[in-house]
């Protein structure tokens, strides 16, 4: 009882990897709490699926297997989760900022009267007194995200409601094998309990899943542009760059938005997490919300004609000049020396 | 068809300048732009394109806000909604989106039947995504998210083309039904020039009152009594049937402990110039220490 769960997405038969970042952090912050990691797998053909979490430090998998669970449609999973939260009491929950969780989390906190933040950036344990009621709380999940165009940070708590949710996007947390032999209790539990048939009313009719374009998670080197670029045309300079160093290109919210580059190349808290080795940050002025999803890149070269940006004091390399003037240069040098 | 299209006004969030936070750290909301929640647009254009397929169909707005917001209303009339409500009390300030949605929820039961709830998939001033999804499950009704398009409406069913991780998803759903559309959908139309001239006057009770109040009598103001649409209708937490308690601040069950104004930990940066050789100095140290290459 009041354990911390995690709802595990799974895609062709592999729990997602930001599932298992929420589970390397539910490991660590169920320890502080003192209590147990529980996972939820709902879906068709799960036989084996314990393997895949195991090594995270699950201690209970509660298994939800029937042909009608996959794909994911809204009402069944929400049944199941709120059916199985009455029952079991979780003090936290987690699941990923995704299309799923972001279409399942309100729903469920919604019937439990429980509170949910979206998209956060940190997860920590902590204490609140709350001084007008005269009460502690302690032991309470700090929900910690941007907030109000990335201005401010908040920290954001649940004292009197449970289970207290947050949603987390990929990439955000670390993924981190706890114990490669550990043991995990696996409860597979009667579907019909927890679901009625009037819960199946949306048909999927159609699906079709792309494997990414780009990978630009996983890339050593990112070159990314603002809004400070001004124009597609001028991503192209970065594609270039990128095609040299075998690189990918991210982008700002606001470059998104303004139609330079697709909406996957977004980074920071509504978009992708990055940690390479060399990031390049072109026309970027460095929002809080850029920020928090790049700010762990071993090296920051930031290309911009504002010695003001505020990106430039996180950066180890400011280039004080135009976008237009430095990428053709790095570009040409790199051309002329690399083998 | 009866659809309700719930829209909010936002800061423009987007456009954050310098002055947009004050010095104490907290945030200046003067120095921000109110403007339609862009993805409420894209929604509101789903329900403008049914009511061009479907004549005689009804679209209702449905806002949360200051007074100001009747704006948002008479936007939404200037592009072909029929009529709208603003819910307004201060009762209702603080919430977060739980007790959002319960307000809402209540609204949308007082305006009765109805065959689609549309909104936008998220606010850019929370980008939180949960408002629809929890009116849905408030109201007991099935739900859509991420939709791109509705593709077809037949025989109370309903078919939409959604977007999902790396790909897309085309459902088929019984109405009613709660649909939240994807800044990515269609476009929303202009602002329709008879319907601007029709709606121009249309005024919430605080937009009236803010006008009046230094004892200027209200322009046209027999247009008012002639004109019954002119007139936006707001509710209060009692003309919903709302449980106060369920609203605003105490209706919220995640509070904010904290907020605070970012500062970086400031690197020691080496800045250069944009001269050749800085660069290929740089870039020849990259090369050489394979951080690149």
């Amino acid at each position: 009882m009041n354990n911390l769960f995690v709802y595990c997405e799974i895609e062709d038969g592999a729990v997602l990897d930001v599932s298992l970042e929420l589970l390397t952090k539910g490991k660590s912050l169920a320890a502080q709490l003192g209590c147990k990691l529980e996972a939820v797998a709902i879906g068709h053909n799960l036989d084996g699926i314990e393997r895949q979490v195991a090594p995270y430090g699950v201690d209970i998998l509660h298994l939800f297997d029937d042909k009608r669970l996959y794909p994911y449609t809204s009402l069944p999973h929400t049944s199941i989760i709120i059916n199985l939260f009455k029952q079991e009491q979780p003090q936290v929950c987690l699941m990923g900022a995704t299309v799923i969780g972001r279409d399942l989390g309100p729903r469920v906190s919604s019937s439990l009267f429980s509170g949910l933040t979206a998209d956060c950036t940190a997860l920590e344990i902590g204490s609140h007194e709350d001084r007008k009621a005269g009460k502690t709380y302690e032991k309470l999940l700090y929900q910690i995200r941007p907030a109000f165009g990335g201005n401010i940070v908040a920290t954001i708590i649940n004292p009197d409601n449970r289970p207290q949710m947050a949603t987390v996007r990929e990439g955000v947390m670390k993924k981190e094998i706890f114990d490669a032999a550990y043991k995990t209790e696996v409860v597979k539990h009667d579907v019909a309990k927890y679901v009625s048939d009037a819960d199946f009313v949306v048909n999927i009719i159609e699906r079709h899943v792309e494997k990414a374009k780009h990978n630009l998670k996983g890339s050593p080197i990112v070159i990314a542009g603002g809004y400070g670029m001004g124009s597609k045309e001028n991503f192209d300079m970065l594609f270039s760059l990128a095609k040299e160093l075998h690189a990918e290109v991210g982008a700002t919210r606001a470059a998104v938005d303004a139609g330079f580059v697709d909406h996957d190349r977004q980074i920071g808290q509504t978009g992708v997490t990055v940690r390479p080795k060399l990031y390049i940050a072109c026309g970027i002025s460095g929002q809080i919300q850029h920020i928090a999803g790049m700010q762990d890149s071993a090296m920051i070269i930031s290309v911009n004609n504002d010695p003001d940006a505020p990106i430039n004091a996180i950066a180890d390399y400011v280039i004080n000049g135009t976008v237009e003037e430095v990428i053709p240069k790095m570009i040409k040098y790199y051309k002329k020396n690399s083998k | 068809m009866r659809i309700i299209v719930l829209a909010k006004q936002v800061p423009d969030t987007r456009n954050v300048g310098k002055d947009a936070m004050k010095e104490d750290g907290t945030i200046n909301r003067g120095a921000l732009p109110a403007i339609f929640n862009p993805e409420d647009l894209n929604a509101l254009e789903q329900a403008l394109r049914i009511k061009d397929k479907f004549p005689g169909t009804t679209i209702t707005m449905l806002t949360m806000g200051p007074g100001r917001a009747a704006e948002i209303i008479r936007e939404g009339m200037f592009r072909g909604a029929d009529n709208g409500y603003l819910l307004t009390d201060r009762a209702f300030a603080g919430a977060d989106t739980l007790a959002t949605s319960y307000a809402l929820s209540m609204a949308i039961r007082k305006i009765g039947d109805f065959d689609l709830i549309i909104g936008g998939r998220q606010a850019i001033d929370g980008d939180t995504a949960q408002v629809g999804p929890q009116v849905a499950e408030k109201l007991g009704l099935p739900q859509v998210t991420y939709a791109e398009e509705i593709m077809k409406i037949e025989n109370s069913k309903i078919t939409i083309r959604r977007g999902i991780a790396g790909g897309v998803e085309t459902v088929e759903a019984p109405m009613p039904l709660l649909i939240t559309v994807n800044g990515s959908a269609a476009e929303c139309r202009p602002r329709n020039a008879k319907l601007v001239q029709k709606y121009k006057r249309a005024l919430g009770v605080q937009e009236k009152a803010e006008i009046t109040k230094a004892g200027q009598p209200l322009p046209y103001e027999d247009d008012y009594k002639q004109y019954p649409y002119l007139n936006i209708e707001e509710w209060s937490v009692a003309d919903v049937d709302a449980d106060v308690v369920q609203c605003g601040l105490s209706g919220s069950p995640t509070k904010v402990k904290t907020i605070q104004n970012i500062v970086f930990q400031a690197k020691e940066s080496k800045v250069i110039s944009s001269a050749d050789d800085e660069i290929d100095d740089l870039m020849k140290e990259l090369i050489e220490n394979h951080t690149i290459g």
